[in-house]
């Protein structure tokens, strides 16, 4: 099904190629793996794609890209599935609760594959 | 009316000398003659005020005045032993025969004693009666000061009993079962308070655990054993655990006992049989039985004024209680824990003080429906007034010194507490409102962070913020959410009108926006009904709630539970067997649900499809337990084994469970069937519950556990099969088209005007000619069901979805940690992990940098 994905060497540039557009469903999220790292990624309406860190900050699972996908006053937002607070795709702010945010990826589409920029080294180590 | 003989009284209590005194007033002793039968030596005396006694004062102190002309005969010291119903004759333990015209029987309660092996006797007493308390005051002047005494039961009557015995010297320690002391009267925070009042009172309190054991030396008591193993010294024992109509002449004369026991009487006090009524606590009046003096006074002028030839009806009783416990003011009316379908709560607690305060107030604030004052009950009269009607203002005035009140507002107090997890209070969200933060709840919820956790306190905070918008000169909108300008019945019809198939055409053609987790979900729910689809495919995969999209249950951790259906809880040893081996094999903890189905938790997302595999090859399908839909239809083993069984129930469940099976609702649906009246499905807590009859079944209505419990209503008595089913569906497909987003039958069924009668000429008489649509809806329905599971299965885009990381097919969150417990294995909690730090993914096809 996906486009096979070989592992970022350590060497490679700071973008990651992770799945195929077509591989996302509108308006729905999916994970993948940077660098360790479960990252949540969401196709908006209009195929862009946008990018957070999969980690429900309130419940601690990996889940939020199982979330519904929507708006609020006009930003794009995903709903977390265990206690349903939103969190803004663009900055990962948590419009329930000014103190809560979760990281947030920089993504690109290229030629129909979908990309992610990788967090710093730092993250590498454990 | 003709005077025909006398009027026997049976029982001598309180309400018998009420009536006494009623009839001598009404003339009716003087035309007929009255003769009243008391066990006790005592005349009639004031049981209520009985611990007055223990101190030592004289037990004629209690006795209430009589002076009686002669026309009233008083035989104290017997007891009736039999009434003859067809001789119209009662006798004596001393063999005094009676012959009545009227018969009333007024023979009270008698102390509930735990079936626990020799507590009765020496050092026992049972509180109820004078004789009980002169043989405490016995009791206690035969053991040193200090002695130590147990006091079973920690209701009204065990700590009435507590206060005594510790004025006459001992150490008590008062034994409840339940969770908190004064449990009838009392909810869980008033009864926190109460427990440390009457602790620093000195006695002893342990609830949550029963006497088991008494231990005897030669016969003399020396302790108790608890049933949770504590052991306490006991030189005497006082028995004060819940009261027991004495209702044993009625049933052997073979008149009709209420459901819970007692005599079962009309509104008029009349029992099944001519001229024989009941009256006081030894009555199961308008649906039960009243353990209070007030309702039995008022019983006893309902047949006093009916002797008289009046037509008194004796309704609905106030409960309300004032009491001091030890020193402890106490007082309770009205629906105090809150049963009320919609009641809100609001509470004041000082637990530094001792005072604790709670008003129950209807949906909208407005009335007042029950109290519950500890520490401090000032305003207790107010209350009790108050209790039924409308607030005059903001109740808070009622029980807090000077705060403004607010008048066109909800009535509630800034300083209640309207999310209890996150500590908000009303002010708060007012607050948020005013100064422009919040105009809607999800707005609120933002801002003050109320209704965030457990959500139960979202229907308050949506009042709370409506309110306040008007009172500011906004408006408030009955629309679904930012996305959509209509009710969930509205978009129903429009988008059943219009043909609509997927959300984009309903955003697009009924809303603005992208839609989000409130109309997303409730626009595929109305799809699925009008337009069935699978749930994953296409547009309808994004408009899924969570747990439908992944046809599972979600947990805490991010795994999922899987329930496949088994109608009716019947499963083939085969199915049970596929089960556990699956269970096995991924290691599942494994649980049986509360309703009647197996439960199995902790699937990674891409098990699923594997687990499915194997349920649906042995024959299983969905149980959407993710989906508001269909749950289950329970059922008891019926007239195929039960030797009471009159229908069969399970079949009859099967053939209710696969009809309705995948049906979405506004909420989730529930349902059960009985094979007979003693109701082993307990049907009437459900949607829809069926009851088995000897010529059929009997259809309830609107049934809920949950937040708010409430029985079905009997909606049609004796239908066959296919007029039950015909009901149903009809009931099924009318809430569906007008229940409000997440509105049970129940609260939908009370929001009705005209209510269960409103129902009944919309299904049966047909009273807006819909009933042919509803018919050919849910025939629509039957016909293109199919398991959402094997369909899945069967095709590989859908099979998709079930991919943990599309960059890593292998790999799987290494969050999921397992710890075993009794046998199988759990989440990991929190404090367990060592390191609390994000584990990184380094699955197979994904190697991480070297360490
Ligand atoms: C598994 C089970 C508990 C158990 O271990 O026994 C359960 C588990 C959950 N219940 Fe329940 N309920 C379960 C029987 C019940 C019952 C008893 C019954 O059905 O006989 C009730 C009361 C009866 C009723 O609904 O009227 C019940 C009343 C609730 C409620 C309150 C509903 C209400 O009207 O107030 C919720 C919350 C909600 O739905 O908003 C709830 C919600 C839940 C949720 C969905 C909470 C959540 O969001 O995680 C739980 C998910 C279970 C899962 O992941 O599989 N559950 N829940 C039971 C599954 C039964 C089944 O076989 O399908
Ligand atoms: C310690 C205590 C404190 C209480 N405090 C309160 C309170 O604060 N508020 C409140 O509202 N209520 C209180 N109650 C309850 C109240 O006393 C009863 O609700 C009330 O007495 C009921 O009246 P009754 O006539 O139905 O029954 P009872 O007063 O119990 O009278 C029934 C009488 O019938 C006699 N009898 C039974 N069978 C026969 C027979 N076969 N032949 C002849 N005689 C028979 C019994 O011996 C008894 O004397 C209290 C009760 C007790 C024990
Ligand atoms: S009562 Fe229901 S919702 Fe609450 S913890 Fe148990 S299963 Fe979960
Ligand atoms: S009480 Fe407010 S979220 Fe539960």
């Amino acid at each position: 099904m996906t486009a096979s994905v070989e592992a970022p060497r350590a060497t490679e540039p700071s973008r990651v190629a992770v799945c195929r557009l077509d591989d996302l469903v509108v308006e729905r999220g999916a994970a993948v793996v940077v660098d360790g790292r479960q990252v949540a990624l969401f196709r908006l309406h209009d195929d862009r794609v946008r990018a957070l860190s999969n980690r429900d900050p309130f419940s601690g699972a990996f889940v939020l890209c199982r979330g519904i996908v929507g708006d609020r006053a006009g930003r794009p937002v995903v709903v977390s599935p265990v206690y349903k607070q939103a969190f803004d795709l663009e900055t990962g702010r948590c419009l329930d609760d000014d103190a809560v945010g979760v990281p947030v990826y920089e993504t690109a589409v290229d030629h129909g594959v979908v990309h992610v920029t990788r967090p710093g080294t730092r993250a590498l180590r454990p | 009316m003709p005077a025909a003989g006398p009027v026997v009284v049976v029982g001598f209590g309180m309400a018998a000398h009420r009536l006494v005194q009623e009839l001598v007033e009404r003339g009716v002793a003087a035309g007929r003659g009255v003769v009243v039968v008391g066990e006790e030596e005592h005349p009639g005396y004031d049981r209520v005020h009985l611990t007055r006694i223990a101190g030592g004062s004289d037990p004629s102190s209690l006795y209430l005045p009589g002076g009686w002309p002669d026309d009233v005969e008083v035989v104290l010291g017997q007891r009736v032993v039999a009434v003859d119903l067809a001789a119209r004759t009662v006798r004596t333990d001393a063999g005094r025969e009676l012959g009545y015209g009227d018969l009333v029987l007024a023979t009270g309660s008698e102390g509930f004693v735990p079936p626990v092996a020799d507590l009765l006797g020496d050092g026992t007493v049972v509180y109820r009666r004078i004789d009980d308390v002169l043989a405490m005051r016995h009791a206690a002047a035969s053991v040193p000061a200090g002695a130590p005494a147990v006091v079973v039961g920690g209701g009204l009557l065990g700590l009435e009993a507590a206060g005594a015995l510790t004025s006459l010297g001992l150490r008590v320690t008062v034994v409840e079962v339940a969770d908190r002391l004064l449990a009838q009267q009392v909810d869980v925070g008033g009864g926190a308070v109460l427990r440390r009042l009457v602790e620093t009172g000195g006695i002893r309190v342990v609830t949550g655990s029963g006497v088991a054991q008494v231990r005897r030396e030669d016969g003399a008591l020396t302790g108790v054993v608890l049933a949770d193993g504590t052991e306490l010294a006991a030189r005497v024992v006082v028995v004060s655990a819940g009261i027991r109509p004495r209702d044993d002449l009625g049933r052997t004369a073979g008149l009709t006992m209420g459901e819970r026991g007692g005599i079962l009487v009309d509104d008029a006090c009349r029992t099944s049989a001519p001229r024989v009524w009941a009256i006081g606590e030894c009555a199961c009046a308008a649906g039960r039985c009243w353990g209070l003096v007030a309702p039995a006074y008022d019983m006893a002028v309902v047949v006093a004024d009916r002797l008289a030839g009046g037509t008194a009806v004796f309704t609905e009783a106030d409960t309300a209680t004032e009491l001091k416990m030890l020193g402890v003011p106490v007082a309770s009316a009205g629906d105090v824990h809150g049963t009320t379908p919609g009641a809100l709560e609001l509470v004041w607690a000082d637990h530094v003080g001792g005072v604790y305060k709670k008003l129950v107030v209807s949906e909208d604030g407005r009335r007042l429906l029950g109290a519950v004052l500890v520490g401090d009950t000032e305003s207790y009269g107010l209350l009790r007034a108050l209790v039924g009607g409308e607030l005059p203002g903001a109740p808070e005035q009622l029980v807090l010194p000077a705060v403004e009140g607010r008048a066109g507002d909800v009535a509630l107090p800034d300083a209640a507490l309207l999310c209890t997890y996150n500590a908000v209070s009303v002010g708060a969200v007012r607050d948020a409102v005013r100064c422009g933060d919040a105009c809607d709840v999800p707005s609120a919820k933002g801002c003050t962070r109320a209704g965030t956790t457990c959500g139960s306190c979202v229907p308050l905070l949506k009042k709370v913020v409506e309110s306040e918008l008007v009172a500011a000169g906004g408006t408030v909108s009955a629309a679904l959410c930012e996305h959509f300008a209509y009710s969930r019945q509205e978009l129903y019809s429009l988008v059943r009108l219009r043909g609509l198939r997927t959300f984009s055409q309903v955003v697009g053609e009924l809303g603005t926006g992208r839609g989000c987790d409130i109309c997303k979900p409730l626009v595929a729910s109305l799809l699925a009904t009008l337009a069935p689809a699978h749930p994953l495919d296409g547009e309808n995969a994004a408009t899924q709630d969570t747990n439908d999209w992944a046809l599972a249950n979600l947990q805490k951790d991010g795994t999922y539970s899987v329930v496949p259906r088994l109608p009716a809880g019947e499963v083939t040893p085969a199915k049970l067997a596929v089960i556990a081996q699956v269970a096995a094999d991924f290691g599942l903890y494994t649980k049986i649900t509360g309703a009647q189905r197996i439960d199995l938790f902790g699937a990674r997302l891409d098990q699923l499809p594997q687990i499915w595999q194997r349920l649906v090859d042995a024959g299983m399908e969905s149980g959407h337990a993710y989906g508001k839909s269909l749950r289950t239809v329970k059922s008891c083993v019926g007239d195929t084994w039960c030797r009471f069984g009159v229908q069969d129930s399970v079949a009859m469940a099967v053939r209710l469970e696969l009809r309705y099976r995948g049906l979405r609702s506004p909420h989730k649906l529930k349902s059960a069937v009985s094979g007979c009246a003693r109701e082993c499905a307990e049907a009437r807590g459900k949607d829809f519950g069926v009851i088995a009859t000897e010529s059929g079944w009997n259809l309830y209505l609107g049934g809920n556990g949950g937040f708010t419990p409430r029985h079905a209503d009997l909606f049609a008595t004796d239908l066959t099969d296919d007029e039950l089913i015909r009901c149903i569906d009809r009931f099924l497909m009318l809430y569906i088209r007008t229940a409000d987003r997440l509105q049970r039958t129940s609260t939908w069924i009370e929001s009705l005007e005209g209510g269960m009668d409103y129902l009944r000429s919309v299904i049966v008489d047909d009273a807006l000619g819909i009933c042919a649509e509803l018919d050919a809806d849910m025939a629509a329905h039957v016909a293109k069901y199919e398991d959402e599971w094997a369909a899945t299965l069967a095709d590989p885009e859908r099979l998709a979805r079930f991919v943990p990381f599309l960059n890593a097919p292998g790999a799987h969150d290494p969050n999921v940690v397992r710890v075993p417990e009794r046998g199988q294995s759990r989440p990991i909690r929190d404090a367990e992990r060592r390191p609390r730090r994000e584990v990184l993914v380094a699955g197979p096809a994904l190697p991480v940098g070297a360490p």
